[in-house]
């Protein structure tokens, strides 16, 4: 027998000497290989880059470490969520915070390694955090949300001591070093490719993994496929349980369905709504709602009869949200209709306490300013129309039958965020916004403050504003906070800038593998994927 | 000879003026097209600040003809940018792509032809029989099936019912390694390389994908061999060839069919070119990673370099197709190049 690829990578003998090796997906049982599909594409391996992708990130959580990382819980529909109430070590093995809140300092594990052998030392970690903050763009921006600015924040005290000077306490901080933003780099293997144009070693880290994560990146084929193979030095968790995982790029989702349905790969990542309800009697199928994001109808205060709050309450009264759900959504996630009026809790998303009532509606119309109706058009993004698309039609219908009538206008992806988001111009509209940052205040920030990015509906409301601004900073378990909180909560449910709709969730499909997590950042961590025979 | 020599070098130089044109149009083009990059780029939860930072990093900030000339220069040197949603070079993403739908439309015009030729010529000599009618139905079938239902069909059948075809995944399952890169053609490297069981590996992924835009193809390519191939029947010079009691063989291949020929290869010119458009559909179902879906994905992203360096190796791609059509033309028909063209 000659010798050709072949038959020498078949030997066996050859698999630790080759990048990637040959995995039948038949023998894939006894496996020590999972495969995954996932319909979007991996545009680079450095988060910190501009232009990197949504879908990238996966590679900064799953191949780099961060200090610390939030916690697990079960979730009531039986699968496992992150829990932000909970934060648990990953490089960091212990910190403190100075009695005024202001400096935090962690010591690294001392065994920690980085992927080259090299050990992880404090310096390391300023270097990445200095990186963060001054490489501009997302990152920074995600920074900032933590009151991490600048370079001179950040210090080394010696080799295993790394401190964090904050110019005020925020409870935002420490979990915002628990995002994937804010990663540890090798930073000597990179100022080893580092120039003077590229300080930061973009170009290098844009195609190399060089953390101390649990998997490293062995091969990556741009609009095709990833493999991540483990790193057996990893110290920032239990060992994962899969040697290699395949990331395959499989943009149909009716492909996507079959590969999965077949078995043919493990784990479908992001399948439609429609595929996770067919398939969730077949497989095991993970819908978690996701944290801190919320569908919802906006009314623009720009736009005169919808200052009108007889008008608002109309609308919201008269929204089918049922058949919405079911026909938008295919009923997965969770329902943010029908609650009560009375606010207890701090929980958010909640859920609002109108429901479908015409009598009601057709009742505020007529007492409102406008018993005739008027004409508005209803603005959808096309990206988006696999929700906004339905859901849009069925409102169209309902506040048809108030007397206004709407025409739906389609927007596409590359306008939508112009138009909805920087110059808020759309009168009546769909949005969705999610927080990585899983407190109500963080939501409001971003989405009920004047002149805030996802307050499209251009809401302002001076109550809002300062209770906003007070909470966001405060302790959780601070005696102010839940009252201050569900003061906010009832200002914003009674004057409906943002009618809330479902609480949309993430599904992944699993056939042959299990140990799938849901994470607030949406993407997948590999590092806890388990394989089941199948 | 050299009134077909003359006839080339004409051919090539009436190219320039149509390469610039592509070049000037796809430059403004993609800046007049609705979306703003940096905006793309700098993420969603963006600040004023950070967009116009990431607008000075991708230089877009400079004068609209200064822009311009910044691409003309880099152009001459033959590169063609950096795609920012990718962060590699446009040529270096253009090189591995291309080949791969070249790849699939090619394997799927050439079993098109093997099907369609033969069945058009059948159905012109026998017009109204139950061949001519099988030709009217696959036509009427493969006009009217979109090229991403089929594939979704053939997926669902071939695959997933009955389990014969390999996983919809690309060009190769991964179980077989890339063979080295000599043309980009996984066919053609691997036989190279005489790796036979790649080169199976290749063909089962391709044999679906290839079917799917055969079925697309075959319409046109029938319909017109079938219409040539009747008027060249019906011609003066065929009466007089069978007259002279020619054998019907020499009649029917030796002059109908290659008068006939011209529009079936003016149309297979035609063909060739919406089915590297169509591609795009087959891709998405199959995964394959051809230039169609890239394509697509920076245009979604207003990636000016990427979508420029697409529509530009497109233009090059078709200048260089219609030039080897018309030297088709020259040697099926020896008018051409004289003074009777």
């Amino acid at each position: 027998m000659t010798t050709t690829r072949r038959n020498f990578l078949k030997t066996g003998a050859a698999l630790s000497a080759m990048p990637f090796f040959m995995s039948l997906p038949a023998s894939a049982a006894a496996r020590d290989t999972v495969v995954v599909a996932s319909g979007e594409t991996i545009n680079s391996l450095d988060l910190h880059r501009t232009g990197t992708n949504r879908a990238s990130y996966e590679v900064a959580i799953n191949c780099y470490d961060r200090l610390i990382r939030f916690g697990t819980k079960t979730t009531p529909e039986g699968g496992v969520s992150f829990d932000y109430s909970q934060i648990v070590p990953e490089l960091a093995e212990s910190w403190t915070t100075s009695e005024d809140g202001l400096v935090i300092t962690f010591k690294l594990k001392p065994n920690a390694v980085f992927q080259d052998g090299t050990p992880v030392t404090a310096q390391d970690v300023k270097w990445s955090f200095d990186r963060a903050v001054s490489v501009g763009g997302f990152p920074t921006t995600q920074m900032k949300a933590g009151g991490l600015e600048r370079p001179d924040q950040f210090a080394a005290v010696d080799d295993h001591t790394f401190t964090v000077t904050l110019d005020r306490p925020s409870k935002l901080s420490l979990p915002d070093l628990a995002v994937p933003v804010p990663f540890i780099i090798n930073s000597k293997l990179a100022m080893e490719h580092a120039t003077d144009k590229d300080p930061w070693a973009m170009e290098y880290l844009h195609q190399n993994t060089i953390g101390s994560g649990a998997y490293k990146v062995i091969r990556w084929d741009n609009g095709q496929q990833l493999v991540y193979e483990r790193f057996d030095g990893w110290v920032g968790g239990l060992t994962p349980a899969v040697k290699r995982v395949v990331r395959r790029e499989v943009p149909s989702a009716a492909t996507k369905r079959a590969l999965v349905e077949r078995g043919d790969v493990q784990v479908a990542f992001g399948i439609s709504d429609k595929d996770a309800s067919e398939l969730s009697g077949m497989l095991k199928v993970d819908s978690t709602p996701i944290a801190n994001c919320v569908h919802a109808l906006c009314l623009n205060t720009n736009f005169e009869p919808f200052t009108d709050p007889n008008v608002r309450k109309a609308i919201a009264w008269a929204v089918p949200y049922e058949d919405i759900f079911k026909t938008a959504a295919y009923g997965r996630g969770a329902p943010l209709w029908g609650g009560t009026e009375e606010i207890t809790d701090t929980a958010w998303p909640r859920k609002s306490q109108y429901s479908t009532n015409l009598e009601k509606a057709k009742e505020l119309m007529a007492a409102s300013a406008y018993p005739d109706g008027f004409e508005v058009p209803l603005s959808i993004a096309l990206d988006l129309a696999y929700w906004m698309e339905p859901a849009a039609l069925l409102i169209q219908e309902a506040v048809g039958k108030l007397g206004i009538k709407t025409t739906i206008d389609k927007i596409p992806g590359a306008n939508w965020r112009t138009a909805s988001l920087v110059e808020k111009r759309l009168e009546f509209h769909l949005e969705n916004f999610a927080g990585w940052l899983d407190t109500p205040d963080y939501y409001f920030f971003w989405a009920y403050q004047k002149g805030h990015l996802f307050n499209s509906s251009n809401y302002f409301n001076e109550e809002v504003e300062q209770l906003t601004n007070e909470t966001l900073h405060m302790e959780m378990d601070d005696p102010e906070y839940a009252p201050k909180i569900t003061r906010m909560f009832e200002i914003v449910l009674d004057e409906l800038p943002r009618i809330p709709l479902w609480q949309p969730a993430l599904n992944v499909a699993m056939n042959g593998a299990d140990g799938y997590e849901f994470w607030f950042h949406r993407q997948l961590d590999v590092r806890t994927l388990t394989p089941v025979a199948s | 000879m050299s009134g077909r020599g003359t006839a080339i070098a004409l051919r090539i130089a009436q190219a320039i003026p149509v390469v610039i044109g592509v070049v000037v149009i796809s430059f403004v083009l993609t800046r007049a097209l609705p979306g703003d990059p940096a905006a793309q780029f700098a993420g969603i939860a963006a600040t004023p600040e950070s967009i116009e930072e990431v607008r000075r990093a991708l230089g877009l900030d400079k004068p609209l003809l200064q822009q311009f000339f910044i691409y003309c220069a880099q152009l001459l040197q033959g590169d063609l940018g950096q795609s920012i949603s990718t962060g590699r070079p446009v040529v270096s993403e253009l090189a591995a792509r291309l080949p791969a739908s070249l790849e699939l439309t090619l394997t799927a015009l050439f079993v098109s032809c093997a099907i369609s030729i033969p069945l058009g010529i059948l159905a012109a000599t026998r017009p109204g029989s139950w061949v001519d009618q099988l030709c009217r139905l696959l036509v009427t079938a493969g006009v009217s099936l979109p090229t991403f239902f089929t594939g979704i069909v053939l997926v669902y059948v071939f695959y997933y019912l009955l389990g014969i075809a390999p996983s919809p995944l690309g060009r190769l399952d991964f179980v077989y390694l890339e063979p080295p890169h000599v043309t980009g053609f996984f066919l053609i490297d691997s036989v190279i390389a005489r790796d036979w069981e790649t080169f199976g590996g290749t063909v089962k992924q391709l044999v679906l994908p290839a079917t799917t835009m055969a079925l697309f193809t075959l319409a046109p390519i029938a319909r017109m061999t079938r219409a040539a191939m009747l008027s060249a029947l019906s011609a003066d010079f065929i009466r007089t060839a069978r007259a002279s009691g020619l054998s019907r063989r020499k009649v029917l291949y030796g002059y109908a069919f290659r008068n006939a020929l011209l529009p079936v290869v003016t149309t297979l010119g035609m063909v060739f070119s919406f089915a590297l458009g169509a591609n795009v559909l087959v891709e998405k179902v199959f995964a394959w990673p051809g230039i169609g879906s890239y394509a697509v994905e920076a245009l979604v992203v207003s990636d000016y370099a990427a979508v420029q360096g697409f529509v530009l190796a497109m233009a090059l791609l078709f200048v260089f197709l219609n030039l080897v059509i018309d030297l088709a033309y020259s040697v099926i028909d020896p008018r051409f190049g004289t003074s009777a063209k």
